[in-house]
């Protein structure tokens, strides 16, 4: 029994890959041969194929979350979180598959992603608002807060890739256990409810992602806050 | 007792408390927030969609420190640096 897919090795031709490179590379495959096959014949008419119809759904759905959350335009950000779901939502079901490891039960799979959304915070805050606007607020309410909003960036992104990592390996490892003590029906069950929880790991970890974007990236530049609205300060106008 | 008797014995020890003890929190705190989220959905079922997703995000928030207790404990079992090092010693 192996903790992550990190330990378990595949010769490919003359190299020995480790499972998670491998099955990410076939996740990213997967994607990308998907929606190429299926943006090749794209049609405005009512008859659509059962491609165009999923990935118009997929598009529609994430980008109505994307605006429940953040309460903004998703254009901007639809193509960074969509990725993110797809890929781990991809990566997740796939473990149906006999042989499959999910390379989001690697810690090194997880934690590059919770990086991802690391770098894209500021970015994405900086781009909207500025650089000043984003960066005070840091300061806000008092610079006393300052180390703790530090801490918090850091402290919430490992807190991404562990949440993910444990829930993903424990599922496999779960599986792995029954597999040795009553190998009959359960070992099913616990990897359909693993379906489960994997899907609802890759919303969890978009909508995370989405809410601490959105964080940085809503209200407006302190100054221009006061000199619009005079009763700013006095609470509700 | 021997030092690999020693490691041996506190890692399980500990694996065992780190996953028990701390599951107790996250759990009582998860079916408070479902508990609450579900007296919510029935009086108001029109909101059901908005309150699912909060507290799926907010339980994942709460269930994150159950996971931290879930992967110490998995380390102290299968990748234990202490073990590691005790067991390389004392082979030579």
């Amino acid at each position: 029994m192996t903790l992550t897919p990190d330990q378990i090795l595949i010769p490919l031709g003359p190299v020995l890959l480790n499972a998670t490179l491998v099955f990410t590379w076939l996740v990213m495959a997967l994607l990308v041969l998907v929606s190429w096959g299926v943006t090749r014949k794209l049609s405005a008419s009512t008859r659509i194929s059962p491609g165009q119809n999923l990935l118009e759904v997929l598009v529609e759905g994430i980008g109505n979350q994307i605006r429940d959350v953040s309460g903004q335009d998703p254009a901007p950000y639809l193509p960074f979180v969509g990725t993110l779901f797809l890929f781990i939502a991809t990566a997740n079901l796939l473990s149906i598959l006999p042989g499959y490891q999910p390379p989001t039960g690697s810690l090194s799979t997880t934690v590059a992603l919770a990086i991802c959304v690391f770098v894209a915070v500021p970015l994405f805050g900086i781009q909207r608002r500025g650089l000043r606007a984003y960066l005070h607020q840091y300061i806000e309410p008092t610079p006393i807060m300052l180390p703790f909003n530090l801490i918090s960036d850091v402290s919430r992104t490992i807190s991404l890739a562990v949440r993910l990592f444990g829930n993903v390996m424990s599922g496999t490892m779960i599986v792995a256990i029954l597999l040795s003590i009553a190998p009959l029906i359960f070992p099913v069950v616990m990897q359909a409810f693993g379906l489960l929880t994997g899907l609802i790991q890759a919303y969890i970890f978009a909508v995370l992602a989405m809410v601490f974007i959105a964080a940085a990236t809503e209200g407006q530049p302190p100054d221009e806050l006061v000199s619009q609205d005079p009763d700013y300060r006095n609470g509700d106008p | 007792m021997t030092d690999i008797a020693l490691v041996a014995m506190a890692s399980i020890v500990m694996a065992a408390l780190t996953i028990a003890i701390g599951s107790i929190a996250p759990a009582l705190g998860e079916a408070r927030a479902l508990s609450q989220a579900l007296s919510a959905i029935a009086q108001q079922p029109d909101e059901g969609n908005t309150i699912t997703r909060t507290l799926f995000v907010g339980m994942a928030l709460v269930e994150s420190t159950a996971i931290y207790c879930f992967v110490i404990t998995l380390i102290l079992i299968f990748a234990n640096p202490f073990w590691a090092y005790v067991t390389a010693n004392a082979g030579g």
